[in-house]
């Protein structure tokens, strides 16, 4: 076994380092304008945001859909403690600069934005937890909303700058940084549902009364579910911030939430590999492959009828509502991709109680 | 007296979208009761009455483009049941969430398609929008027309309800799904009358609250979607006249809190109403406990 999981190590750190090699290679040898990097740079945070989400909904069955919420917090939080102390006069405008008049470096910043979102969820999570079902998710989706609110309060303007914009914090240029970022803190997610806690969450999805008849703290693990979610939600809200270049309550509507929640949806609920591989396509349609369709288009002097701005989202839209309803385990259902299922079909024959592990545990 | 004075364009404004509120409460309240689903597709579902209404009102006159904004409306509702909702019925109630969450995408994207992302000036309706003046306030018709058709409206449905043989139907419906259909009630026949009589609701209230509003865009429904659930389950999810009370209280508390100068928190108030609501006493003021089985 020690074996297998050295060659499974080596061979997965051997394929992380050759994919960030070829990203590197690749923002070298072609125009920084293609829309590809636009596609990898918001399908990695993207990624980031529907795995944390797939946490909650996939491996400890809570329906939660304040995802947008949470981000929004990590934004803010990363856009007002980097500001530089020079440029805070130009954006806080009508705010005399602001209150915070210092800044920390973007390490520190990723870290607190992950821990502001944290304690809000741990907050939120206090009252909200104890429900239901489809009753947490409209609750969610409440705080979530009562949050973009509190953002764009006045009274809060030297902090948050009201409803106006916040811009001029740093951002990045290499579309390695959103993918380093996102893929240590899904391999952090993963290692957790891997751990004795991951279990527990599964453990309350399948059966809650069960999972408590077994000595699990419900409560508790529920909390520390949510907690870790929307921290992670936080960080991916920060990559965002970074990624728009400026930052602005408005923009983190309901809507956002349903757009992951249709990822992770695509996906497979309760398949990591399936958010990440579902991000990067539903960010690559939205934005890149489907973009003809916007066009208005002639073959000859016939116009195709129907292609003008908008009908991208309308032929998209379609395509996800007959994913939903035909295919509805998504691409991955509840499996993952793994080195071991592309290339170990023998060696998976060596293991037959592996495989029976995997059939039963569903 | 003097409060009551200053606040009364306030309170009128209140009772006016509490009574277009209560319209669309009831579509998710009935829907909920009979499927337990958020139909978050009903608030879309609404802002298309106020988009058909408009391209309907440019090209031919009034006495039929209200009607048939009814009559398209009400088919929208039957068709996304039919097509969204019905192959899942045996699915976890968790994917038909989902699916009328895509419903909901589907229909906005479908809106900003159509409208090329301009916001559309809803016509004058006559009469309706004339303003009128009660105890030294100044307002539409249509302020003081909510509630009394939303009433008339609300009896009626009630009576429906309690009277007729599809009424006694729905009842049996929501009450228990399987036992219903063994006793040979028509399920798909129920659930399909529910989503018509929501969506005709949902095409009055949106008669009412486009005339005060002027302009539809993709987004508009979502809001007046969200606190009229809010409002569902305020009154007690299932409960027509809970779903009726809710959406008065919230339409005026939201309006007050907006008198007093903090338009930012109207739109967060009703969700802290909605999660102390679920919090203390989930059931709603007119829910029924629903007991767990093991």
């Amino acid at each position: 076994m020690d074996q297998k999981k050295k060659t499974d190590l080596i061979v997965s750190a051997s394929l992380i380092a050759f994919i960030l090699i070829v990203l590197f290679v690749l923002e070298k040898i072609m125009p920084s304008g293609n829309m590809l990097f636009v596609v990898l740079k918001k399908g990695a945070i993207y990624a980031l945001v529907a795995v944390s989400m797939n946490l909650l909904n996939g491996f400890t069955g809570l329906f939660s859909l304040g995802q947008a919420g949470f981000m929004l917090i990590g934004a803010y939080t990363y856009a007002i403690f980097t500001i530089p102390t020079e440029a805070r006069m130009a954006v806080y405008q009508y705010f005399d600069g602001g209150i915070v008049q210092f800044t920390v470096p973007v390490f520190v910043a990723f870290l607190l934005a992950a821990a502001v979102a944290g304690l809000f969820a741990f907050l939120i999570g206090l009252p909200v937890l104890r429900l239901k079902s489809d009753y947490l998710a409209i609750a969610t989706l409440g705080f979530a909303e009562i949050i973009r609110a509190f953002f764009q309060w006045d009274a809060l303007g030297p902090v948050t700058n009201g409803s106006n914009l916040l811009r001029k914090f740093p951002t990045f240029d290499s579309v390695l940084f959103p993918f380093i970022v996102s893929g240590v803190c899904i391999a952090i997610i993963v290692l957790l549902i891997n751990s004795s806690y991951g279990r527990a969450f599964k453990a309350i999805r399948d059966d809650e009364i069960a999972a408590e008849a077994m000595g699990i703290n419900l409560f508790k693990h529920k909390e520390m579910a949510f907690v870790i979610s929307s921290a992670f939600a936080g960080i991916s809200g920060a990559l965002l911030a970074m990624y728009q270049t400026t930052v602005q309550a408005a923009a983190f509507k309901s809507a956002m939430t349903y757009e992951i929640l249709l990822i992770v949806v695509i996906g497979g609920i309760g398949s990591i590999t399936g958010s990440c591989l579902a991000s990067f396509l539903f960010v690559a349609c939205s934005e890149w492959w489907l973009r003809f369709l916007d066009n208005e288009t002639f073959i000859g002097a016939w116009q195709v009828p129907l292609l003008r701005s908008g009908f991208r989202k309308v032929v998209f839209s379609v395509i996800i509502m007959i994913m939903v309803l035909f295919y509805n385990r998504g691409i991955m259902g509840t499996r993952e991709f793994s080195i071991d299922s592309v290339t170990g079909l023998l060696k998976r024959r060596r293991l037959p109680g592996d495989k029976k592990m995997k059939k039963g545990g569903k | 007296m003097d409060f009551l004075h200053a606040n009364l364009p306030y309170i009128l404004a209140g009772i006016s979208v509490g009574g277009q509120y209560a319209l669309i409460a009831i579509g998710y309240t009935m829907v909920y009761g009979i499927l337990r689903l958020i139909n978050f597709a009903h608030g879309d579902v609404f802002m298309i009455a106020g988009l058909v209404m408009i391209y309907a009102s440019a090209t031919m006159p009034l006495y039929i483009a209200l009607p048939l904004t009814v009559i398209v409306t009400v088919l929208l509702g039957f068709v996304i049941e039919r097509v969204a909702y019905k192959p899942l019925r045996s699915a976890p109630r968790m994917s038909v969430m989902i699916s009328a969450i895509g419903v909901s995408y589907l229909l906005q994207n479908l809106a900003l398609y159509v409208t090329g992302g301009l916001s559309k000036m809803y016509p004058t309706i006559p009469w309706i929008s004339d303003s009128i003046t009660i105890f030294g306030a100044t307002t539409k018709v249509v302020t003081v027309i909510t509630p009394i058709l939303t009433l008339v409206l609300v009896i009626a449905l009630v009576l429906f309800i309690q009277k007729t043989k599809i009424g006694m139907a729905m009842r049996a419906v929501s009450k228990d799904f399987e036992t219903s259909q063994l006793m040979g009630i028509k399920i798909n026949s129920v659930i399909s009358a529910t989503f018509i009589i929501g969506s005709l609701l949902a095409a009055v209230a949106s008669f009412l609250y486009f005339s005060n509003y002027a302009a539809v865009v993709p987004t508009s429904g979502a809001m007046p979607g969200l606190k009229a659930f809010v409002a569902a389950v305020f009154g007690g999810i299932g409960s027509i006249p809970g779903a009726v009370i809710g959406a008065f209280i919230i339409g005026i508390c939201e309006n007050i809190i907006k008198g007093l100068g903090w338009t930012t928190f109207s739109d967060a108030f009703t969700f802290a109403l909605l999660i102390i609501i679920l919090i203390v006493k989930p059931t709603g003021l007119f829910g029924e406990r629903a007991s767990e089985k093991v």
